[in-house]
């Protein structure tokens, strides 16, 4: 499905440029697609780098596999085939909890480090698993207790509460969540 | 709230490291290991940004985001959407630079606490760049075979912004 909206999104583009007579315009925005990906890794670059070396001192010092089994009972349902003990299992604890603290970038090097665990117990490492895909949901969807971003726009404009939208936010993507994972529950394998 | 959620990083950055110090971990060597696995990593996802950031550019540099916009317009009308937040709708699951920016606009323009504002702010902070999801988490591990997770991710958004309209409404 992914490759049909990449090459949708491209065929549609070029179609549309040419019919506008401004072909020229192409070129200019792949090379500006491919320049924005490097700004974009070199942005993640430096959080990335800081947070799986902190990520590696809690490994070592055993505090992963303490904080897995606090909050394991709440999600080892949603992962049934993940090893509660697992460092798989740790990275999964950790990338929802900084997800839910608002901190997206931390979120990001905990969920690729469940992936890289994850895909070692893949027997077909081509393919998604259904625990990549339920780690897909949770992490498109992650309820934020702080939307920083948000409340910085909204004081911005000059909200009267800007807080006052994240009971909605966090209830709206709660159902997003919700329904995300009930269909991917009925298309598992298991 | 937010006067907590400051002190979280720095405690992190004082607590983790001084407990792996009481644990006798090899403290210095091991961080800076653990970063030198992250250059690999953001390595591995560099090609699969660049393809998707690509094509998403040539679509909407080319007018085609455009005209997808406008045939979309009857659809709001007979929803009852307001024909504004279409866009971000659209966007929201592509591009989170691209919706970000689209949501200040749509605050500034309508004002933050107007329905218009405060739905866009729902909808911006209910769910994240889905296609950016998917591509940076199976790009690091080169998954690409990735079964029904784009349409699962995308289907989770638009019961997101339906709540969001549904809970901004009322």
């Amino acid at each position: 499905m992914l490759n049909l909206i990449w090459v949708l999104l491209l065929a549609a583009g070029v179609v549309a440029a040419a019919l506008q007579g401004n072909i020229e315009a192409v070129q200019t925005a792949a090379l500006n697609g491919a320049a924005k990906s490097l700004d974009l890794i070199w942005q993640l670059a430096a959080g990335m780098l800081l947070w799986m070396g902190l990520l590696a001192l809690l490994r070592e010092s055993g505090l992963l596999q303490k904080l897995a089994g606090l909050i394991a009972p709440l999600l080892s349902r949603l992962f049934p085939e993940v090893d509660r003990e697992s460092e798989a299992f740790g990275n999964i604890v950790l990338n929802f909890s900084a997800n839910l603290l608002g901190l997206g970038n931390a979120a990001t090097p905990f969920g690729l480090k469940a992936m890289q665990e994850l895909q070692r117990q893949n027997p077909q490492p081509d393919e998604a698993t259904d625990s990549m895909i339920t780690l897909l949901v949770l992490n498109t969807t992650a309820p934020t207790l702080l939307p920083t971003t948000i409340l910085a726009l909204r004081g911005a404009a000059g909200s009267a509460s800007p807080a006052e939208v994240v009971p909605l936010c966090a209830a709206a993507s709660c159902f997003g969540m919700l329904v995300g994972l009930a269909v991917h529950w009925c298309l598992r394998r298991r | 709230m937010t006067e907590a959620v400051v002190w979280l990083v720095p405690l992190i950055l004082v607590l983790v490291p001084l407990y792996a110090l009481w644990r006798r971990v090899d403290v210095y060597a091991v961080f800076c290991q653990g970063a030198a696995e992250g250059i690999g990593l953001l390595l591995n996802i560099l090609p699969f940004i660049l393809g998707m950031l690509v094509a998403l550019e040539v679509f909407a540099a080319s007018g085609a985001m455009d005209i997808l916009l406008g045939c979309m317009s009857p659809l709001a009308a007979y929803l009852g959407l307001p024909a504004e937040i279409i866009p971000l709708g659209l966007l929201r699951s592509l591009s989170g630079s691209g919706a970000l920016s689209l949501t200040s606009q749509l605050i500034v323009e309508y004002g933050a606490d107007s329905f218009i504002g405060r739905l866009a702010a729902t909808m911006q902070g209910s769910t994240d760049t889905t296609l950016y999801v998917l591509t940076v988490y199976f790009g690091a591990v080169g998954v690409v075979r990735q079964r029904h997770a784009l349409a699962v991710g995308l289907l989770a958004d638009l019961a997101a912004f339906a709540a969001a309209f549904v809970l901004c409404k009322s």
